[in-house]
């Protein structure tokens, strides 16, 4: 369950056309999800996950600066603020039962 | 889940505490924000220097403290840090400090693991690979106030038994529960061996499921940061965030500049009073010249601006320290990517406004090379404390002081606002030239972890304006006290019959005359000339020439310098003199540290021609349009 996928740029579009995966961006304040998979390069990805960002664990959005990006993260008990581009590559596990608190 | 004691590591470790050795040197280290900065403070008060590790330019900070019976011990506060994977520089510095590989620095005999008490299951993270290590190490849980606070607890035997170290939970700010760390530091408590399976290390994921256990079974987590998430509904608004950050910049200006006159005129009544006294002193007349004329009203014409200075960086300090400034980050964040940068960049930047140097060793927690290398070459732009010296004093003499908005800005704060803002724009406009000709990349993620709101200490801020007084202090009695002997004795040869020349035919004169051709254009004399000579070493470094060149034509007596300056200059004159000093790069300090920090001197040379041609022709155009408006 823990596995994570690193996949190249082309892949990441391609799905992301394909199937409509939520991602971290889709998130508005005060809404919550599962972490599934991030979809970034290698070292992008381990800055992230030493911050909390890892699969399986629950994140919620916080508010936003003024104008909606970047947004502020809640994991873990600390407060992480992410460009919306970076969130975008953070994908939601689908079956999210407690995404609304 | 989590390891037992593997007996392998506990050899690697050579065994369980070393015995008997009190240390001598103790390394600090922790995540970012977990206060380790405010124990070693704590632990260390004056007794400490700033000083730079061998070979780069990364900050160390090293103090003593003694523990009882007069044993001193070293302290290191390393940098912040997330993991000690070495990915950026400071995990590399950290890396190497621990294992002993830094140069010219000796392996720590022991580590104090500083944690925020808040946010242990994350921060336990940090904690395991230094754990494992092996040296002798104390887990310090820190903000013990707040997680009381919030309703959080701890149980410190059980986690003490969990890492097989000792913990202790203290508040670093307010100097609580520091005794066994002081115990600990007299090598009285013993580390027991470290209980963790090393393979851990290099598995994230398995080493925040070891994290989280250990956290579920000896904390409480405290509930959510009411008052932080109540003041970002306000600082964070999309309507009243970017009103209050405004408020809070007009605020800080007016202050600085108002609300420093009367310290100001007190300082310069003292310098006053103190070179008259020397002047009725000193006998010969050639001794008295160089002591009045030339040390006391150069060094004095700068010392003068130390409250200024001090009152900038008592609002420097808060904003870091109250959290106020990683959400100015996160605000500005979008306007800086619309020009390449990030919004870590803003940062470096803002502290950039104390002084270049500190800001551009701040760039190296930028990860990617091209984007650091646009904000260091950015940095000078932004208005350093130095430039406030050359600002003030050249606003005084030209523009009367008028309300603008009632009591709240006055003409000469918005004249200064004005530079300030001069000077962002040209870092800005220079990054989106940068980024989108030379040093183009590819963004990288942006990623900013937001502390709590808090309160500042006052002994934190004390500590910060006795650091930054002393580096003025420093610069004074060093770099403006040898140039303005040097200027003195300029001025006063050659001889004329055994007599001082006149100034305009002194060496300094005739540098001035040289030069003055060259700077007419701009609308400034020869005198003016002079000082931008003398400036190339530090930009306050012309009002101490003013002042010594004022002084010997004996002036300064009747007429204050700003006085002196309102006759030597035409209004044009002085706006153009303004914007020159916004863009020219007159800075040996920094030229040096761009050197180190960009291993070549390719990007110091372009930063200083570009900036000093942006300087020469901004000061023209101001000085032909001022002209035309008759100003």
């Amino acid at each position: 369950m823990l596995q994570l996928v690193f996949s190249t740029s082309a892949a990441r579009e391609a799905r992301s056309k394909a199937s409509g995966v939520r991602t971290l961006a889709d998130l508005a304040e005060g809404e919550a999800g599962i972490l599934a998979e991030l979809d970034l390069p290698e070292e992008a990805a381990r800055r992230l996950m030493v911050l909390g960002f890892l699969p399986g664990n629950r994140i919620e959005a916080g508010p936003s600066a003024p104008g909606g990006d970047p947004r502020i993260y809640r994991v873990d008990g600390a407060e992480i603020a992410l460009r919306a581009e970076t969130a975008a590559c953070l994908k939601l596990a689908s079956d999210d039962q407690d995404a609304h608190r | 889940m989590n390891g037992a004691c593997h007996c392998q590591t506990c050899a690697l470790a050579g065994g369980p505490g070393r015995p008997a050795g009190k240390p001598t040197i103790v390394a600090i280290v922790g995540p970012p924000n977990s206060g380790k900065s405010t124990l070693f403070n704590r632990l260390t008060g004056l007794r400490q220097k700033v000083a730079n590790y061998p070979g780069v330019t990364v900050e160390q900070r090293v103090g003593k403290t003694r523990v009882a019976h007069g044993h001193e011990i070293t302290l290191v506060d390393l940098p912040g840090i997330y993991s000690l994977t070495p990915g950026s520089e400071d995990e590399r510095i950290a890396h190497d400090v621990l294992t002993g590989r830094m140069p010219g620095m000796p392996k720590p005999d022991a580590v104090l693991i500083v944690l925020d008490a808040n946010l242990l299951s994350r921060h336990l993270m940090v904690a395991a690979p230094v754990l494992a290590l092996g040296l002798p190490s104390m887990v310090v849980l820190n903000m013990a106030d707040e997680l009381s606070e919030r309703a959080g607890q701890v149980d410190v035997e059980a986690l003490s038994e969990h890492l097989g170290a000792p913990v202790a939970l203290i508040s670093a700010a307010k100097g609580e529960g520091l005794g066994p760390v002081l115990e600990f530091l007299d090598g009285k408590l013993h580390a027991a061996a470290p209980r963790l399976d090393r393979a851990l290390l290099n598995d994230i994921p398995r080493c925040r499921l070891w994290a989280q256990h250990v956290g579920s079974q000896t904390w409480k987590p405290p509930s959510p940061p009411v008052w932080t998430q109540r003041l970002d509904r306000i600082f964070l608004h999309p309507r009243a965030g970017p009103l209050v950050f405004l408020a809070v910049v007009v605020a800080v200006f007016q202050t600085i500049f108002l609300g420093a006159r009367p310290l100001m005129d007190a300082v310069q009544a003292l310098v006053d009073v103190s070179g008259a006294w020397m002047a009725s002193e000193i006998p010969g007349e050639a001794l008295r010249s160089l002591v009045v004329d030339g040390i006391w009203a150069g060094v004095g014409s700068v010392v003068v601006f130390l409250p200024q200075i001090l009152l900038l960086f008592l609002f420097i300090g808060i904003l870091e320290d109250s959290g106020y400034l990683a959400r100015a980050a996160l605000i500005a964040d979008r306007t800086m990517a619309r020009v390449g940068l990030q919004g870590k960049s803003f940062i470096p930047l803002i502290s950039a406004y104390a002084c270049a140097v500190p800001a551009i060793l701040a760039t190296r927690t930028i990860e990617n090379r091209r984007d650091r290398i646009a904000t260091i070459l950015i940095a000078p732009l932004m208005t350093c404390s130095a430039r406030l010296p050359v600002y003030t004093l050249v606003i005084a003499a030209f523009i009367p002081e008028r309300a603008l908005l009632g009591p709240l800005l006055g003409t000469r704060a918005a004249a200064l606002l004005c530079l300030y803002a001069l000077g962002f724009l040209a870092a800005v406009a220079t990054a989106g030239l940068l980024k989108s000709a030379i040093l183009k990349s590819e963004r990288t993620p942006f990623v900013l972890e937001l502390p709590p709101y808090r309160r500042p200490t006052l002994r934190s801020l004390g500590l910060r304006l006795y650091d930054r007084a002393r580096v003025f202090l420093t610069r004074v009695g060093t770099i403006i006290l040898a140039v303005s002997i040097l200027l003195w004795a300029l001025a006063n040869l050659p001889l004329e019959d055994g007599a001082r020349p006149p100034i305009e035919r002194s060496y300094a004169g005739r540098l001035g005359r040289a030069v003055e051709p060259l700077i007419e254009p701009l609308g400034f004399n020869w005198k003016i000339g002079i000082g931008l000579i003398t400036s190339l070493a530090a930009r306050e470094v012309i009002v101490s020439t003013l002042g010594t060149i004022y002084g010997l034509e004996g002036d300064a007596a009747s007429v204050s310098l700003q006085e002196a300056v309102r006759r030597d200059l035409s209004p044009a004159g002085g706006l153009a003199l303004l914007v020159f000093f916004a863009f020219a790069m007159q800075c040996i300090s920094t030229i040096a540290v761009v050197r180190r920090e960009t291993g070549s001197w390719k990007w110091p040379a372009v930063q200083f021609l570009y900036m000093g041609t942006l300087a020469y022709a901004g000061a023209w155009i101001t000085y032909r349009i001022a002209g035309l408006l008759g100003s």
